[in-house]
């Protein structure tokens, strides 16, 4: 070992996140103590975003599995089978701890390096989704924040050209330190090319692919594993700097080898960049990985194998390839102008040796620096379980017509419009449905199949009881792929939590993935890919525990899917499911009361599957005309939704026994709005499947007329839901 | 019609305008790669599509009007042939000098993605022979930087010779500041050059084309093409 580099001290081992048993650990295994370059690579592949130490033992209870799974966990991304020999790949990705640092640029990198998830395993990507949570509106940071994440999204997406089709907005005080960033790509490949990470046979050419090497994003990954203080603007420059233009080309020249059969394994590089790509190929392979940093492009000089190895550069590669295809490969890189450069190779040793100006930076096993990295199950405690609320004793504030108009003006509830416009959402030519349903569907190829995406959670259900709010995340990404005709398929999950090391907030995280779990085995709806965040937590204040799930539904013909808009004049409303006026957790509670408790609605989870199969006949076998599921905000916001994407009114009446506040905002799961023109057909049908169906009143006119309030004209509805966010973002900071 | 779609790096809407002509058309248009010297033989209509040539990082547009392919796109509409330049390609069209003005950012300096309504002004055109002049169409828009600006005489002259084929208008017709999502001067969607041969326009025609994808209103545009070479043949 060569040493003008710094000595190996205390200081420098917490600087790097390893904790004292950690450090003991790397001393066992490697026999001595490690050279500063080793230490980074420690550092890089053992911090929690790489190694999902204190999740990995939770995560391995999830069902991943399904006839139509081709690909789980542990791949860049997941692959099921979609039939007619295609298959989709997809994943969904946080970028939460840079998007707080600089906005636009973490956002930006976050959505290029879910598409690079992507398409490293041979999928060309056809849809992104968004998931952000931020601060309280009044919080004078949430507004710069929002901006500039939509911008980056916006910035990155649009160039690459890729349609973000769907995704969700919420704003809670308990994000104003950490706001999230859930980006989830979606690509399309023939089912027998997908493209693998573990690399194959000794002596293979390791190809360097893409952008040079900078010193951006050094340490990204293990500033994202730890919680922020006050300093946390200080990280800035551990965030990575976007090229989407490069991405663009990458994509291409990458699909282009691919389909020149060049290509033994693949990987990009993200979070700890070389180090994390060479380290995973190899130890997936069961091989060793020699590198030589003196072949790698870089952008400045001078850099140094700490740098190198640590950079997180954005748009690169990492790839084995076939020795006999080199030429070909290379000259396909240069026609998209892109640096091709072999820098290492494979060895029987299972070393990873890393060289630089003639000398060895490092020498270490490569199996227990990636997938035999440290493992904890760290103590958790069990989150208190709340009271059922009894709707009787929460009185309304007011009546509902004015909570209506109120709720549906909210910055939770509210038109998106603002945020989904600074996204290209039509490009490729395929977006069925746009923003602003339940699922966003995109067409495959030339049809007539199609896929439904949607990204969900509900956080402060999760807070209050996290199994249940687990549970519930699932379903409701179920219920709204269902509810545009698809048939779910398989989820991604993306764990968003606070600092593990804390009992309370393990206990979180447990209890969601416990719930994830019991929804996912009942509804047969396993989970091919996922990342988790943890730490996002400042000055010891956690965020809301939330457990994001990308759902991917397919429906056999595209023309058939069902949208949330009223369809036409006097059309019978219906709603399948209880209601039973649950309030507790609810956003009626919250916003219209201000009280926030109460346990979450339960989930019944064979009710979903038997409410959800029943929906989807309908919307197959032409029944229904319009079909919006009920969530947040409960049923009558559900209805107004559809009043509004349609210019349509309707006349409504609640049944007798429940109070109207709790009957039209409670938010008990499992419920969907149809709408029919052959009701009694419906009804039949409702019956011999032994789904409760209710009868709420019939579509018509332009005002929504609910029995013993004031009418509620649609047009001004309207404009309550879409003027809130741009008036937001309108006002001065 | 046999058409050529220019791709450069970081053109993105390239295979949305292919499947618009073939489907159109009912023939494959040839992709031409930017650092060809020439276009296939016999083109009868040239396309530079959307997109974001490389990145935009300079002006939009500025580098990609200086590709080796551009000098056989300008001979080519010297000698009278049909340039349709679409969104990017409009941006790389002025840079390239086949158009007047500039685009510069939208007014609300943000990237708008949303439906529009265009009036069409003329009807007696190669472009818009398929619709009616005064007929309303609704596309899409994808852009940050579409807001189009020419000094005075320029506008005056786009407006006397009647270059301005399509205008952001509201769902009636009427021109109206609240129906002009980027500001643009007039309301200009798209212009044509002064031998009316060369359109350049910010709207998206190729992605409403299919009716069983909910619209159909940019078909006109292509069809009045195909109409436009059956009628010369």
């Amino acid at each position: 070992m060569i040493s003008n580099e710094p000595a190996v001290t205390p200081e420098l081992i917490a600087q790097h996140g390893l904790k004292p048993d950690e450090y003991a650990r790397l001393l066992k295994l490697i026999g001595r103590a490690p050279s500063f370059t080793e230490l980074g690579i420690f550092s890089a592949m053992w911090n929690e975003h790489c190694s999902y130490k204190s999740s990995r033992i939770h995560l391995r209870t999830l069902p991943t599995k399904a006839p139509w799974v081709i690909q789980g966990p542990g791949e860049n991304a997941g692959v099921i089978d979609i039939g007619g020999g295609l298959a989709v790949v997809f994943k969904m990705e946080s970028h939460n701890h840079p998007s707080y640092i600089e906005p636009y640029q973490g956002a930006a990198t976050g959505v290029g390096g879910i598409l690079r998830d992507v398409f490293t395993m041979g999928a060309r990507p056809i849809a992104c989704l968004d998931a952000l949570s931020f601060g309280d509106p009044k919080n004078p940071k949430t507004r710069a924040l929002l901006g500039g994440v939509v911008a980056g999204i916006g910035g990155y997406g649009n160039s690459f050209g890729v349609p973000t089709v769907g995704g969700e907005v919420r704003f809670d005080r308990r994000y104003d330190g950490n706001c999230l960033v859930n980006a989830m790509a979606v690509g399309l490949a023939d089912a027998d090319k997908i493209f693998y990470s573990a690399a194959s046979g000794v002596g293979m050419p390791i190809v360097y692919l893409g952008s040079k090497t900078g010193r951006d994003g050094i340490h990204g990954a293990t500033m994202a594993s730890a919680e922020f203080g006050a300093d946390a603007e200080e990280k800035r420059p551990t965030v990575q700097v976007g090229d989407p233009f490069s991405e663009k080309l990458l994509l291409e020249a990458c699909l282009e080898i691919m389909a020149r059969g060049c290509v033994v394994a693949i990987q990009d590089m993200g979070a700890a960049g070389l180090t994390s790509s060479a380290v995973e190929m190899g130890a997936k392979g069961g091989l060793g990985v020699t590198l030589d940093l003196d072949k790698v492009p870089c952008r400045e000089a001078g850099m140094s194998a700490y740098e190198m190895m640590l950079s997180e550069s954005q748009e690169r590669m990492l790839m084995v390839l076939k020795p006999e295809k080199e030429k070909e490969a290379e000259a396909i890189f240069h026609k998209w102008g892109l640096d091709f450069a072999i820098v290492g190779e494979t060895t029987p040793t299972k070393r990873f040796i890393v060289r630089h100006g003639g000398a060895v930076m490092a020498d270490l096993p490569i199996k227990e620096l990636g997938d035999e990295a440290p493992l904890y199950d760290r103590p958790f405690v069990e989150s208190a379980k709340q009271p059922v609320l009894d709707p009787a004793s929460v009185a309304p504030p007011m009546d509902v017509a004015d909570a209506l108009e109120k709720l549906i003006g909210l910055p939770d509830l509210c038109s998106k419009r603002w945020i989904f416009e600074q996204y290209d959402h039509v490009i490729l030519g395929n977006t069925v449905q746009r923003p602003g349903g339940d699922a966003a569907v995109v067409r495959i190829l030339d049809g007539p199949k199609a896929l439904a995406l949607t990204a969900d959670v509900t956080p402060r259900y999760c807070e209050a009881d996290p199994f249940e709010g687990g549970k519930q995340a699932v379903a409701e990404a179920w219920r709204n792929l269902t509810a545009v005709g698809a048939r779910p398929l398989a989820l991604t999950d993306n764990l968003n939590f606070g600092n593990p090391e804390r009992p309370e907030i393990m206990g979180q995280l447990v209890g969601c993935i416990r719930g994830i779990g019991e929804a996912a085995r009942a509804l047969d709806f396993p989970i091919v890919s996922g990342n988790v965040s943890l730490y996002n937590e400042t000055n010891g204040r956690a965020i809301l525990p939330t457990p994001t799930v990308g759902g991917v539904g397919v429906l056999d013909a595209f023309t058939r899917s069902a949208r949330i808009a009223f369809a036409a004049e006097g059309e019978a409303i219906l709603l399948v499911g209880e209601t039973r006026g649950w309030l507790g957790q609810s956003i009626y509670l919250r916003d219209i009361c201000g009280r926030e408790e109460g346990a979450p609605p339960p989930v019944d989870l064979a009710a979903e599957r038997r409410h959800g199969d029943f929906v989807r006949a309908l919307i197959g076998d032409g029944l229904a005309t319009a079909v919006h599921d009920v969530s947040d905000g409960g049923l009558l916001v559900a209805l107004a939704e559809m009043a509004m994407a349609s210019g349509i009114g309707a006349v409504l009446e609640a049944p007798a026994g429940l109070p109207a506040h709790a009957f039209w905002f409670g938010e008990d799961q499992a419920r969907y709005v149809v709408t029919a023109k052959d009701s009694e057909t419906v009804a039949l049908r409702a019956k011999a499947a032994a789904v409760p169906l209710l009868r709420l009143g019939a579509t018509g006119g332009s005002v929504l007329m609910l029995a013993g309030e004031r009418l509620l004209p649609v047009e001004e509805l309207k404009k309550l839901f879409e003027n809130w966010l741009p008036a937001y973002m309108a006002a001065p900071a | 019609m046999k058409s050529a779609v220019i791709v450069f790096p970081g053109i993105n809407r390239e295979r949305d305008m292919a499947r618009a002509l073939k489907l159109i058309s009912g023939r494959e248009p040839a992709m031409v790669w930017h650092t060809e010297p020439e276009l296939p033989g016999r083109t009868d209509l040239v396309v530079i599509p959307g997109g974001f040539s490389y990145g935009d990082y300079l002006r939009c547009g500025a580098i990609a009007a200086r590709a080796p392919i551009m000098n056989a796109v300008r001979r080519f509409a010297q000698n009278g042939g049909l340039v349709l330049a679409v969104c990017n390609g409009f941006q790389i069209a002025c840079e390239a000098g086949l158009l007047p003005g500039v685009l510069m950012r939208n007014a609300q300096l943000r990237f708008i993605c949303r439906d529009v309504y265009l009036r069409v002004e003329r009807s007696d055109t190669a472009f818009t022979g398929g619709y009616n002049a005064g007929q309303v169409i609704r596309v899409p828009v994808a852009h940050g930087e579409g807001n189009y600006i020419a000094d005075g005489e320029t506008i005056a002259r786009l407006e006397g010779e009647g270059r301005v084929l399509f205008r952001y208008s509201s769902p009636d017709g009427m021109i109206d500041p609240n129906w002009n999502h980027n500001g643009a001067m007039n309301g200009i969607a798209g212009i044509v050059n002064e031998q009316g041969n060369v359109l350049g326009m910010m709207p998206h025609p190729e992605n409403h084309v299919e009716a069983s994808m909910g619209r159909t209103d940019g078909r006109g545009l292509f069809a009045g093409l195909v109409d436009h070479f059956q009628q010369a043949a």
